[in-house]
């Protein structure tokens, strides 16, 4: 049967492509057919799990549980529930993109960046799918050495201390993770999530209190490090001006937020309940701090940066709402940005490959010359800032109306940078795009946007509007999985709140 | 006892002896102008006839001989097989890195040989004299090697300092069996626990035990007692230090945990805190101190010192499972540092062309093969997952916080973060854009020798980091032998354990 083996062959499919990628020889494009080959394939694999997913179930499905070390005790388990399923398949679908995008960016090593590229695949899959800590613990970690290597190598100027940076402000707190997945062991005898989730529902209680703080914040400030969210996103920047477009693509984002829901509120809800206000109010600092930010940079790939920083704190914002909609939110945001903000990246990445700067001042009348890159630049504009039918909108709205509803200054102070966000971008697309033709554009004739990076963006404008107006389809699954938590989460506020009262 | 002849109890070291002595018998005989490679030959196969005897060994039931001196159990076939794969590793990256200039080759076949056979003693000798022996055999011959590079100074001033030293750590070694004798009446290591609760002076025996572990916390390079390392692995090979950092360092672990868990487990409360103040000073002052290295022999020399602190880590546990791990985790050191200076050495030659971090920028340019098994060396050192580095750290601390052991394990891996960067340097280094290098231009090719070499570190790494299951399973069969119930009766719990 497929189902039983679909997400290990997902996950594994690009990791024997990188295999062969690493045996192939250096001539022509035939490693670059390949690999697009590859994440076409293992794209096609990911859509087996919405075909056969069987909605209004909770729990996890796909699974497979096998032993892999006997003592101690870790399982090879893999499963999906409606949370990671989509994230499963937008990795999927972003690969073959990062392949298109890199097809011109990338031609000296090509080997070393697409072995290094498809490794990248597997670990982030992983990362997704693995129910066994020491299993994700290793995909989390494994998503690291790619990236940095990739960015050491391809790095625009700095190369070698960006990756050197980006490297250690996850590693190191990821220390902290693995003490906490330790403690948990010692005191459970498993690393297997779903067995340490029915031990802490049950017996929480007999375990020290204050220890589970502090491994609850162990697994938290790994994850925040990660997303980045303020104050430690100061990796990012560095990383998206010197990493190439396909890594920068997958760098933020999705791999924290989503440990985030799985692990701080799958296994510590009372915890997550208790650190809430801190994160929420990181997450307003964040949006504001993000957009402010963003509005004064020059250069297109740090404007990008800053952009991820408040469009990624709006995701951390629903999620410490402890909303079903909140959540739902959440986590259609992290599809819609990933989406959105790939298609951004490359965009960039084109107009570098045509005019070999990131200068935004040096921009100027793109529109004339280039309309079909500037159709594209407002698509996926204005599904950032969130205008109602494209995708953006339904992740902010939904974040915003939960949060209006539990914290309503913290939601106004919120829904602030959202016009701050329109600012921004709107104003890069008019720097970009409109106004009088600067010296570089009129000087330099390119070609508009050609069939291969029309492969790569107009199937992501269409799942944009997609997403924008079918909504329902894809929050149906994420919906049974996110109910189950916010239950959790509701549950541990209970006890909770009769602490505080009795305190009070 | 047994019925098995004595000889086959040490048939590894006596493959070896005769190996090493046929070395040293046929070297003068051959011309002077003619290739002392086939003497590396001779030496790679009476390495792999000793492997294959270890292994071999675990068909025996587990028993002593020569008097209750030797034992063959479970534990002292894995370190027995971890120090002749050591051994073997490390002729072969010999064999490549030679050239028809090298002066001393025959010879230094032949130490290797030699001191492989005192270091496999140390593990397998359950008598303290007997390990001592070994230790010095062991020893002398590295003193030597430290030397080999006889034409720069720093070689023979290493060989020198570490001599002078070392002779002074073995000297503590030596005391320290004098007191125990004087405590207990015995050198004999397991008879050492019983006759310790009935001694009239059991004072001497903690001072006895502390010089042991001082004299063995010099030869691991443990903090305090590390400040010899840096210049020994700058000055020696890059081959020697290769060895030099792994096998004996596993074969003076191998004792230590047998001392500790079969002769001390009552003194635990003695032992424990000491090793826990070296473990996480160590730690620390490796990690510290490679931060700052420019030479990349130096940042691993400082890189060994931690690495003995993790290891310490386990011994701390005061488990099975700690046992387990340590003797686990050398192996997975082992194969990833020997990998790591097999490639140092191919790129410096028996010179040390290269030393420094910005000498290797471009490796992987020039040399895809180098660079990709230099960068997963690395990433194995740093501790990524899916590598034997990864598992065994792992595996370390998991056995440390099972114990309670929660600063410790704190100290640990926030150490491990720190590591990340020293190693990430040179990384980042050997997969920047090259700027044009004469070092680099002057690699020779890579050699089958060389090919073997890598093939069988890059190979226990992963199988370390992906399927442990099986190496795991030796470890712990080797660490029930030296639970002190096991050291009554050790013919049935091996036998139950395997």
């Amino acid at each position: 049967m497929l189902n039983d083996s679909i997400l290990s062959l997902i996950t594994f499919v690009p990791t024997a492509g990188a295999i062969v990628v690493a045996l192939l020889p250096r001539s022509g494009k035939l490693i670059q057919w390949f690999t697009l080959l590859v994440t076409l394939a293992t794209f096609g694999l990911t859509l087996h799990l919405p075909a056969h997913y069987h909605y209004g179930q909770s729990g996890f499905q796909f699974e497979e549980n096998h032993p892999w070390i006997a003592s101690p005790k870790i399982g090879y388990h893999l499963g999906v529930d409606g949370i990671s399923m989509w994230l499963v398949v937008l990795v999927g679908f972003l690969g073959p993109m990062a392949v298109l995008a890199s097809w011109k960016a990338i031609e000296t090593r090509t080997k070393e960046f697409y072995f290094l590229f498809l490794l990248q695949q597997t670990a982030m899959i992983g990362v997704f799918v693995a129910l066994d800590m020491f299993l994700y613990y290793g995909f989390w970690e494994l998503s690291l050495v790619p990236m940095a290597i990739l960015i050491a190598m391809f790095g625009r100027n700095r190369g070698a201390q960006a990756a050197i940076k980006f490297f250690l402000f996850t590693f190191i707190p990821s220390a902290f993770l693995l003490v906490g997945m330790l403690w948990l062991y010692a005191k459970t005898g498993t690393f297997d999530f779903v067995e340490t989730q029915q031990y802490l529902s049950q017996n929480g209680s007999l375990l020290a209190p204050q220890a589970l703080w502090w491994v609850s914040l162990a697994f938290l400030f790994a994850f925040a490090v990660k997303v980045p969210v303020f104050p430690l996103h100061g990796w990012l920047s560095d990383v998206f001006s010197e990493a190439p477009t396909a890594m920068a693509m997958v760098v933020a984002g999705k791999l924290g937020l989503y440990s985030i829901i799985r692990f701080n509120l799958g296994l510590f809800p009372a915890q997550s309940r208790q650190i809430a206000p801190l994160m929420i109010t990181l997450a307003v600092i964040g949006i504001l701090y993000g957009a402010l930010i963003a509005l004064v940079q020059q250069d297109l790939k740090r404007f990008i940066a800053f952009s991820t920083v408040g469009h990624l704190s709006f995701c951390t914002l629903g999620i410490f709402c402890f909303t079903v909609v909140g959540l739902n939110g959440s986590v259609y945001q992290i599809l819609n940005h990933e989406l959105s903000g790939a298609a951004m990246l490359i965009l960039f990445g084109i107009l570098y490959e045509r005019y070999g700067t990131y200068d935004m001042a040096l921009y100027g009348g793109l529109a004339g010359r280039l309309p079909r890159m500037a159709t594209l630049y407002l698509i996926t504009t204005l599904s950032l800032i969130g205008l109602p039918i494209l995708n953006g909108f339904v992740g902010e709205f939904l974040i915003l109306s939960s949060s209006f509803g539990v914290h309503p200054y913290w939601g106004a102070a919120a829904t602030l940078g959202v016009i701050l966000s329109a600012a921004y971008m709107l104003g890069m697309i008019q720097k970009l795009f409109y106004g009088q033709q600067s010296q570089l554009v009129a000087n330099k004739p390119v070609p508009d946007v050609m069939a291969r990076e029309g492969f790569a963006l107009v199937p992501a404008a269409i799942l944009m509007l997609v997403l924008g107006v079918a909504s329902p389809y894809w929050i149906r699954a994420i919906s049974d999985a996110v109910n189950g938590l916010a239950g959790n989460v509701a549950h541990a506020t209970v006890t909770l709140t009769t602490n505080v009262a009795e305190k009070r | 006892m047994t019925d098995v002849p004595q000889i086959y109890r040490i048939l590894p070291e006596v493959i070896l002896t005769i190996t090493g002595v046929i070395i040293m018998l046929v070297e003068p005989l051959l011309a002077k102008n003619s290739s002392r490679k086939p003497l590396g030959w001779l030496a790679v196969l009476g390495t792999l006839a000793s492997l294959a005897a270890s292994n071999w060994q675990l068909q025996l039931p587990a028993g002593t001989a020569f008097y209750g001196t030797v034992q063959t159990d479970a534990y002292s076939v894995f370190f027995h097989v971890a120090i002749a794969g050591i051994v073997l590793a490390t002729l072969l990256v010999t064999l490549d890195a030679a050239t028809a200039e090298t002066e001393g080759l025959g010879e230094l076949f032949a130490l290797i040989c030699f001191g492989a056979v005192g270091m496999m003693l140390m593990t397998s000798g359950i008598e303290l004299l007997l390990v001592f022996i070994g230790l010095e055999i062991s020893s002398i011959s590295t003193y030597i090697m430290a030397g080999f590079r006889k034409k720069s100074a720093k070689g023979p001033e290493a060989a020198i300092k570490y001599f002078l030293l070392g002779s002074f750590a073995t000297a503590f070694f030596l005391y320290g069996i004098a007191l125990i004798f004087g405590a207990t009446g015995t050198t004999v290591i397991p008879a050492v626990a019983g006759l310790l609760t009935s001694s009239q002076t059991p004072i001497l025996a903690s001072i006895g035990l502390t010089m042991i572990i001082i004299g063995l916390g010099f030869k691991v390079s443990a903090a305090p007692f590390q400040v010899w390392t840096p210049d020994v692995y700058e000055g020696a090979t890059s081959v020697v230090v290769g060895l030099m950092s792994t096998a004996p360092k596993a074969a003076a672990f191998a004792v230590l945990l047998r001392v500790l868990y079969v002769a001390f487990p009552a003194l635990h409360n003695h032992w424990q805190p000491l090793l826990w103040g070296m473990a996480a000073l160590s730690m620390t002052i490796g990690n510290l101190g490679a931060l700052r290295q420019q030479n990349v022999k130096l940042m691993l020399a400082y890189s060994s010192i931690a690495y003995a602190g993790y290891l310490l880590v386990a011994f701390t546990a005061l488990s099975q499972d700690g046992i387990a791990a340590a003797s686990f985790y050398t192996v997975s050191y082992a194969a990833m540092n020997v990998g790591i200076f097999a490639i140092f050495s191919h790129a410096g030659g028996m010179g040390d062309r290269l030393t420094l971090i910005q000498d290797y920028r471009g490796l992987a340019y020039r040399s895809p093969l180098l660079g990709g098994a230099l960068a997963f060396f690395l990433i194995s050192l740093i501790g990524i997952p899916f590598t034997g580095g990864f598992f065994g750290k792992f595996y370390v601390f998991a056995s440390a916080l099972h114990s309670g052991l929660v600063w410790l394990t704190i100290i640990g891996l926030v150490n491990s973060g720190i590591a990340a960067y020293y190693y990430l340097r040179l990384l980042a280094s050997a997969y920047s854009k090259p700027v044009h290098s004469d070092l680099l231009d002057g690699i020779p090719r890579v050699s089958i020798p060389l090919l073997f070499a890598l093939l069988l570190t890059v190979a226990t790494t992963l199988i370390l980091g992906i399927v442990p299951g099986r190496v795991l399973a030796g470890a712990k069969a080797g660490a029930n032998t030296l639970s002190p119930a096991a050291a009554i009766d050790i013919g049935g719990n091996t036998d139950a354990a395997k």
